[in-house]
């Protein structure tokens, strides 16, 4: 009897009352498949770092690598990322206009990159130094090649992105995806840093 | 209209997003991307070794810079767990890269003789 009496005043609740997971689970699953990039990411560095040195007598990064034209793609990503900032804070203020702009601009960053990334590869290829000339060019263009086709991808979202922001506007679903892409954009730029460090600047010291 | 106020206070909760934090970052990845590229055109270091192990600081401190100005990396993003899983995949590039190289590195001295000299020193 004692106890109906104690269920009487205490009603029991079997769920929890206060919301402990993320509040947007999309962010944090982006966030875990750019992990998952990186690991792929590492693995191409893995390999170059083995493979780098094998020149099969072929020439050498020191012989090949075009500094100043790698310094120029540097600034142009390096641009597109504070650009592309540029349009989160539009978009934080509501302003479809400046975003557009801002991504616009972001997007012919990126594809000035890609373009002058392409004519590198063209160049190495027409001079005999194509893939299939040794192991190290092997790696060198399996890494920077998966690069340069993420900012490919990244370009094609970005377009689809100005498409759907124009049609829609800025509502809550363009505002994550706008926040996915910066991800995505953001990422791609940290890559970089190691793809010039450790495949150009130690490349030509070497 | 506040649906959109309402994604974008979210937004801010998420990731604090300010000019301040895009143009800091963005100086700052100037000098970083800028001094190593002097180094290394500019032969400023006369040893080659001492030129690498600068270069790969600045990157790493780059990435850093990149990862917090840019990633708005915090340990508070989703509750810890984006920080949680950037510090798991962080050990796991450790051990591929590391371990890739140890290993070849072994294998490399013990299974590919330079000449035949070698060869015929060998135990």
């Amino acid at each position: 009897m004692p106890d109906t009496a104690c269920y009487a005043q205490v009603e029991p609740r079997f769920y929890l009352t206060t919301e402990h997971h993320p509040s947007n689970g999309t962010l944090l699953g982006f966030w875990i498949y750019l992990m998952s990039d990186c690991l792929v990411f590492a693995c191409l560095f893995a390999v170059y770092a083995v493979l780098g040195r094998s020149y099969a007598g072929g020439p050498t990064g020191a012989e090949l690598f075009d500094l100043p034209l790698v310094a120029v793609n540097t600034s142009l990503l390096l641009l597109s990322s504070i650009t592309y900032g540029f349009a989160m804070l539009q978009a934080q203020r509501n302003g479809l206009r400046g975003t557009l702009f801002w991504l616009l601009v972001t997007g012919a960053l990126g594809a000035g990159f890609i373009s002058v990334e392409l004519h590198e590869f063209a160049h190495l290829i027409h001079a005999g130094a194509g893939p299939q000339r040794s192991a190290f060019l092997s790696s060198f263009f399996t890494l920077v090649g998966t690069h340069g086709l993420h900012v490919t991808c990244g370009i094609i979202w970005l377009v689809t992105l100005l498409v759907q922001l124009a049609r829609h506007g800025l509502i809550p679903a363009n505002q994550r995806r706008l926040m996915c892409l910066s991800m995505f954009w953001h990422f791609l730029d940290v890559v970089w840093i190691g793809v010039f460090t450790f495949v150009y600047l130690l490349g030509v010291l070497r | 209209m506040s649906g959109a106020e309402a994604a974008s206070t979210h937004a801010q909760s998420a990731h604090e997003i300010s000019l301040r934090g895009y143009i800091t970052g963005f100086l700052l990845s100037v000098g970083l991307t800028a001094i190593p590229f002097w180094l290394v055109m500019g032969h400023v270091l006369t040893r080659p070794g001492v030129t690498a192990a600068v270069v790969l600081g600045f990157a790493a401190v780059q990435i850093v810079v990149h990862m917090v100005y840019f990633l708005h990396m915090n340990a508070r993003t989703e509750g810890g767990w984006s920080l949680l899983a950037l510090l798991f995949t962080l050990m796991l590039v450790v051990i591929a890269l590391s371990g890739s190289l140890w290993v070849m590195y072994h294998l490399n001295d013990n299974m590919m003789p330079a000449s035949m000299s070698d060869m015929r020193s060998m135990p």
